[in-house]
């Protein structure tokens, strides 16, 4: 049976004798029953992703016009007068820098900490715990503790502040902030499984050159890290452009970008405005405006984003032989920091 | 560390916020009673329920459905989880492995407004027009109208959700078994079903309950996805109606929050909705920590996943 092809020794967990091919006549039928089992379901689940990604697309280009790319939304009834998502698709960008600029700096100084300091411990393994939490929490749930923080009058700046000096917490600076908190699990980890893989003798050659601990992590370790920081922060950007949750409560239901004041800059950031998820999300039934067809187009805009970043990701990963144990793709690891649900 | 203040000020923010509803309410807030969506109204309102103060809320309704699309999402997943992880890690030829891999990771990167667009716009109205019999309608029709939009199709597409979590951490778990291990059972004569469900399988239990308590909290937290499909309805689907109970509209507490974010502007309302935001935020985190301390028995094997 499986023995038949023993591989000249297999590093230990790594690789899989496999045989040529199972022969599963001699199993009892449970056994059988079972083997055919997972084929269905492995079939099965490639046939569901293919579904709704031909779905999507199928639907998505017989919606999708280039003019709906330039123009903003304007509130009709009328799906043909309702303009495009020219607004959703600057929301979703804005949110997306925001969101990974804060979080890559913070989520590899994390790592770097918890991998090559660690001291004091017991604050290492509270921070994990702490970082898993983050990772579990609903993204709800962080939206109204982004709310709480950005509605303090002191960070008033950072928001509309009405006449009467009630600071509403709705603002690009918030929503990108708490965006911010999604990513991170995902870059701490990814950053992490890179620098545990890096072997020791690294290290040790750059602290024989007399080079301090700083200068090694600064110049060697980050730099050998680096597709794996870019990793984490493609899946985190993914993450951060597929919520729905955070934006709804922290930027409203708005159609069209709302800045406050006149700063160019600024003034877009402490304002309002709409992504492609609450864009779809208010056109579908569950959302105000009946207008499935502009949903259709902007989750295929939606989907091809998300799409492009997972192949950003399937192509760092694989390069150089960087592959998981079992043969899976590294990334994989990281499917339990990037919870869709939530959001 | 900023995480560490971060997450004791996220704690302490919400539950202060959230006090006045518990405190209004004590442990009934967690009991049934009433229609909570003339309770959650009242607040909008701002004029309370004859008889009862401002902050009157029952929140078992709500409990009642996260309850049964957890659970059940979970449940279906844990086996369908089990056989992927199997076949991706096991028997899946090279070629098909290379496929399902992505295919996964897709399956974890696709938006849940994404899930939620195309389960109310394609799954829900095929289900009711095919699946919901008139019979079936009339049965519960003076309670409840059936449309759709409901437990099974909130499950389904729930469990398709969380399946990449629970299949990534399993197969990885797997894929760290030692190879002797399962070379001695072979070589014992043992086939490689059993093989796997006896070696591979039991090595990789830990992993596989941390799996699951992982998948839960999700399921917990999931917001769009259920405020789009599950019905929207403060409904408490009642089993003893059979299959028709798996027609039968619910909101989950996540959903309950994201469909009245409106209302945050509103003391009494604000309060609950944090209340609510409490509870989740308090279960999703013993699940979280549940899940980190079953990988914790996973390492003590000397197997890294």
């Amino acid at each position: 049976m499986a023995a038949t092809e023993l591989a000249p020794a297999p590093p230990a967990g790594s690789v899989i004798a496999r045989a040529p091919r199972d022969r599963t006549a001699s199993w009892p039928l449970i056994d059988r029953v079972g083997y055919w089992l997972c084929w269905a379901v492995g079939i099965g689940l490639c046939l569901v992703a293919l579904a709704i990604v031909a779905f999507m697309a199928v639907k998505g280009l017989s919606y999708l016009s280039l003019g709906q790319l330039v123009h903003s939304p304007a509130p009709s009834v009328v799906q043909s007068q309702s303009g495009g998502f020219l607004d959703p698709i600057e929301g979703t960008l804005i949110v997306a820098a925001l969101g990974t600029s804060i979080a890559a700096p913070l989520g590899v100084a994390i790592a770097v900490w918890l991998s090559e300091y660690r001291r004091p411990s017991w604050l290492a393994r509270t921070v994990e715990s702490a970082i898993e939490i983050v990772a579990g929490a609903p993204s709800v749930v962080l939206a109204l503790f982004g709310l709480l923080i950005f509605a303090q009058s002191f960070l008033g700046f950072l928001s509309q502040r009405a006449a009467t000096g009630v600071v509403n917490g709705r603002s690009f600076f918030a929503a990108g902030a708490v965006m911010a908190l999604l990513a991170l699990p995902l870059i701490v980890a990814s950053t992490r499984e890179g620098l545990a893989q890096l072997p020791d003798r690294l290290r040790e050659a750059s602290y024989a050159l007399g080079r301090t601990r700083a200068t090694t992590i600064r110049r060697i370790l980050l730099s050998a890290v680096r597709p794996d920081i870019a990793t984490g922060t493609a899946l985190g950007m993914g993450r951060i452009i597929g919520d729905t949750a955070i934006i709804k409560i922290l930027l409203g239901a708005g159609l069209t970008l709302q800045p406050v004041g006149q700063t160019p800059v600024a003034g877009l950031l402490r304002g309002t405005g709409p992504t492609l998820t609450t864009y779809i999300y208010e056109n579908s039934p569950a959302g105000e405006g009946l207008a499935p067809q502009k949903a259709y187009a902007a989750a295929f805009v939606l989907l091809l984003i998300v799409l492009g970043l997972n192949g950003i990701v399937t192509w760092l990963t694989s390069r150089g032989g960087q592959s998981g144990g079992g043969g899976l793709n590294r990334a994989f690891r990281l499917i339990p920091f990037m919870p869709n649900p939530s959001g | 560390m900023a995480v560490l203040v971060l997450i004791g000020a996220m704690l302490a923010t919400v539950l202060v916020k959230a006090w006045p509803s518990f405190s209004h309410n004590g442990l009934s807030w967690f009991g049934p009673g009433g229609n909570v969506d003339t309770q959650l109204r009242a607040m909008a309102e701002s004029k309370a329920l004859p008889g009862h103060s401002l902050y009157y809320f029952r929140g078992w309704t709500l409990i009642w459905g996260t309850l049964l699309t957890t659970v059940g999402a979970v449940l279906i997943a844990l086996v369908v989880s089990m056989l992927a992880a199997v076949f991706l890690t096991e028997f899946a030829p090279p070629a098909i492995r290379r496929v399902l891999d992505p295919v996964i990771r897709l399956l974890a990167g696709v938006p849940s407004v994404i899930y939620g667009l195309i389960g109310i716009l394609v799954i829900a109205p095929y289900i009711d027009e095919h699946w919901i019999s008139n019979a079936r309608r009339v049965s519960v029709g003076y309670v409840v109208q059936l449309n759709g939009n409901d437990v099974m199709t909130a499950t389904l597409i729930l469990t398709l959700m969380i399946l990449p979590i629970m299949v990534a951490i399993t197969a990885s778990a797997l894929a760290s078994v030692p190879a002797a291990w399962r070379e001695g059972s072979l070589a014992l004569g043992v086939n490689r079903w059993r093989t796997i469900w006896r070696v591979s399988l039991r090595t990789a239990r830990p992993a596989i309950a941390a799996a699951t308590v992982l998948a839960t909290a999700r399921a917990l937290g999931e917001a769009v996805m259920l405020a789009m499909v599950a019905g929207g309805r403060g409904f408490a689907p009642n089993l003893l109606d059979g299959i028709t109970a798996l027609f039968e509209p619910v909101r989950p507490l996540a959903a309950t929050i994201l469909q009245n974010d409106e209302g945050l502007t509103i003391p009494a309302l604000s309060h609950t909705i944090y209340a609510i935001a409490a509870v989740l935020l308090v279960s999703a985190g013993m699940l979280s920590f549940a899940g980190w301390f079953a990988k914790q028995r996973f390492n003590r094997y000397g197997i890294r996943a």
